[in-house]
């Protein structure tokens, strides 16, 4: 048998309402493994707040509360105010929001949150669009993608627009800890939540999580398209620590067709879009490599 | 001890005075003041608490409602669009049956911009669930602070009130304040020990998912809440009087109402100008009371049949509008009179929107004229006091 460095103890239940194929289960999973039991989730309006199951039923077996859409960042400043307020020092707070809900209604309240220097880790499970009202766009859509509010048609429309850099965003507060992790790497995603739980301030954890409903994909690929974003680097996983950027995985720079293809919501592209898609991809790689600077 | 101080400051003291444990506030005129002394309180460490500075009123709500959740005793302080950003989270505080303690400094709603007193942002929250209190002084203000605790953390009342002070002519005035001692405030008020609360290492969810067979019971559950908070108001003032030696009338205070033929009912701080015309006009042997509508929510039901049944005329003064309706205030206590066998003539008067002074004058000729109309009818049943372009001259 293989032995892994990820811990054995599951924090969830099963009986999670998540689609089949659902990645966010798989980030919610993970994350706890490398955070632990003493550990206190906000959840603001996502799946997340969904799949849970309905009261009384509760597939976590730490404590959730759950907010308001764009209340996370504020949410878990008021925890950790009341668990500091009543002298309750080892528990780790979590905001754990979609990326409707972090990059566009919930930014405000995370931004306050990041320059308040919060104690707080602040996960964003990225599926890209609004997937649990149906697959509308947001702010993190790609380039690129189908949604039901950037319908093709006939003018062969689509989200014309790129997708937020939220961790520039949140690199930009001064932060001491944010990273990328992928539900494809699990041993890098725990040993990074274990390291985020260690250091003291503001956390940022960027998660991609495949959506098979909203990517117009096959369920049983989750984990290899969620692995092809990582080698066609159109997610690079990588930590910037105290301003110190390393990239965690370098990836084969495997075309990102072959990551495209797989889902329904870029099957409208032509060839020349899917190259500037690549062209726009490795440009961001390049930037990635010269920020990381030559390998200690 | 008794010190002058302006109602801002009142509301300060007693959030000091209940030792409230998570603060998490965001600036807006007229209420700065309020959140200032209480990041000095703070800073000095004479409260022991964390003061978290948000971005927003909605995020200051928001914060409040995470840590009262986790078991803490939250304070916050607001007034006008502050308050009305916090529409949605106003509705999650109450529903989620959190005890949240907050000081509303009652401003106009833009546009046009206006720093100055009307209760349009307060009315407006009428529906989120929360207990409303309008306040008369400065000492009342600081009193129903620490009374609002007691009665909203008791057990089977669980909901978060609102302490109402009008923007200026509270906030910003001076007035002598009994501050009581910190002692006697904590016999009176013991430390929030709610029955569930968020446990480190324990799997509870707070605010899940409900399906249409379970949600209406939470709300019927909410409506008893309120129910049970009519009594404890009542309740926790006479407890407070034997204490502090102060009461302010439970839900509707009634001053010289036992006599009076023509009853003028209104809330907040205009409630002691129209006391004084009552005296006046009393001096003069007209049969006149005052009835201030203390809490707005629960609303004095009761009380007010009681009253209605012995009056002939009752004119509502509303410092707030509800647009295609009338004024708030005159819209529900009709309602609640509608069930009398006798029933008085009814008159609602709109006065004093954006800080406009409702005088002495304005307040005697309202009362003159709802005295007329109750002897030959209501020909406008609501009627705008003092504005300019109408006929009718009020001041």
């Amino acid at each position: 048998m293989v032995k892994t460095t990820i811990p054995e103890e599951e924090f969830t239940y099963p009986g999670s309402t998540g689609c089949p194929g659902c990645g966010a289960n798989l980030v919610m999973r993970y994350l706890l493994k490398g955070l632990g039991g003493r550990t206190v989730v906000s959840i603001p309006a996502c799946c997340w707040a969904v799949m849970p199951g309905y009261w009384p039923s509760n597939c976590l077996k730490v404590p959730l509360l759950y907010t308001a859409f764009e209340a996370t960042g504020a949410a878990i400043s008021g925890l950790r105010a009341a668990f500091d307020v009543k002298g309750v020092e080892d528990v780790t707070i979590v905001g754990f929001a979609g990326d409707g809900g972090t990059v566009d209604i919930g930014l405000q309240a995370m931004s306050g949150a990041a320059e308040r220097r919060t104690d707080a880790i602040y996960v964003m499970y990225d599926n890209e669009a609004y997937m649990n009202t149906g697959i509308q766009r947001s702010g993190s859509t790609p380039y690129g993608a189908w949604t039901t509010t950037t319908p093709v048609g006939p003018k062969h429309e689509f989200k014309k627009e790129p997708k937020k850099d939220i961790m520039a965003i949140m690199e930009a507060h001064g932060i001491p800890y944010a990273a990328t992790v992928s539900v494809a790497h699990p041993e890098d995603f725990v040993k990074k939540a274990a390291k985020a739980k260690k250091i003291k301030g503001f956390r940022f954890i960027h998660a991609l999580s495949p959506c098979p409903p909203g990517w117009r994909m096959n369920p049983t690929q989750t984990i290899e398209v969620a692995r092809l974003a990582v080698e066609t680097h159109y997610f690079p996983l990588y930590e910037i620590e105290e301003g110190k950027l390393r990239i965690t995985r370098k990836g084969k720079g495997t075309p990102v067709s072959e990551f495209l293809k797989l889902q329904g919501r870029f099957s409208h592209l032509t060839e020349a879009e899917v190259d500037s898609i690549q062209k726009t991809i490795d440009e961001a790689w390049k930037r990635l490599l010269d920020r990381e600077g030559p390998e200690a | 001890m008794r010190m002058v101080m302006t109602g801002n400051y009142a509301s300060a003291y007693g959030a000091k005075l209940s030792r409230a444990e998570v603060i998490a506030a965001y600036p807006i005129t007229p209420q700065t003041s309020i959140v200032e002394k209480l990041a000095e309180f703070v800073s000095s460490g004479e409260l022991k608490a964390q003061y978290i500075p948000v971005e927003s009123e909605h995020s200051a709500m928001a914060a409040c409602i995470a840590a009262e959740t986790a078991g803490a005793r939250t304070y916050t302080a607001t007034s006008s669009h502050g308050l009305t950003l916090m529409h949605e989270v106003l509705m999650w505080a109450s529903g989620a049956r959190l005890p949240i303690v907050m000081t509303n400094v009652s401003r106009a709603m833009a546009p046009p911009w206006s720093v100055w007193v009307d209760n349009m942002d307060s009315i407006a929250q009428r529906d989120t669930g929360w207990l409303q209190f309008f306040c008369q002084n400065n000492q009342e203000v600081l009193d129903t602070i620490i009374m609002a605790y007691k009665i909203c953390e008791s057990r089977r009342v669980m909901l978060p009130a609102m302490i109402i002070e009008d923007a200026f002519i509270l906030s910003h005035t001076s007035e002598p304040v009994d501050v009581p001692d910190q002692e006697v405030v904590d016999r009176f008020l013991p430390p929030y020990a709610p029955e569930l609360k968020i446990e480190v290492g324990k799997a509870m969810g707070f605010g899940s998912l409900v399906k249409p067979d379970q949600y209406m019971e939470f709300r019927y559950k909410d409506m008893l809440a309120m129910k049970e908070a009519a009594e404890r108001v009542k309740a926790v003032e006479k407890e407070f009087k034997q204490v502090f030696g102060r009461e302010y009338g439970g839900l509707l205070e009634k001053y010289m109402c036992d006599d009076a033929e023509t009853v003028l009912i209104t809330a907040g701080s205009v409630a002691a100008t129209a006391k004084d015309v009552v005296d006046a006009m009393r001096a003069r042997g007209a049969r006149v009371g005052l009835a201030r509508i203390r809490a707005f929510r629960p609303f004095p039901h009761e009380e007010l049949r009681a009253l209605a049944s012995k009056v002939v005329g009752i004119a509502v003064l509303d410092r707030s509008y509800t647009f295609g309706a009338a004024g708030a205030m005159f819209t529900e206590v009709k309602a609640s009179v509608y069930s009398c066998h006798k029933r008085p003539v009814m008159k609602n008067y709109i006065a004093g929107l954006g800080g406009r002074d409702i005088t002495t004058k304005i307040i005697s000729n309202i009362m003159d004229d709802m005295a007329v109309a109750a002897k030959r009818g209501v020909e406008d049943e609501v009627e705008w006091v003092d504005v300019a372009g109408l006929p009718r001259r009020w001041r």
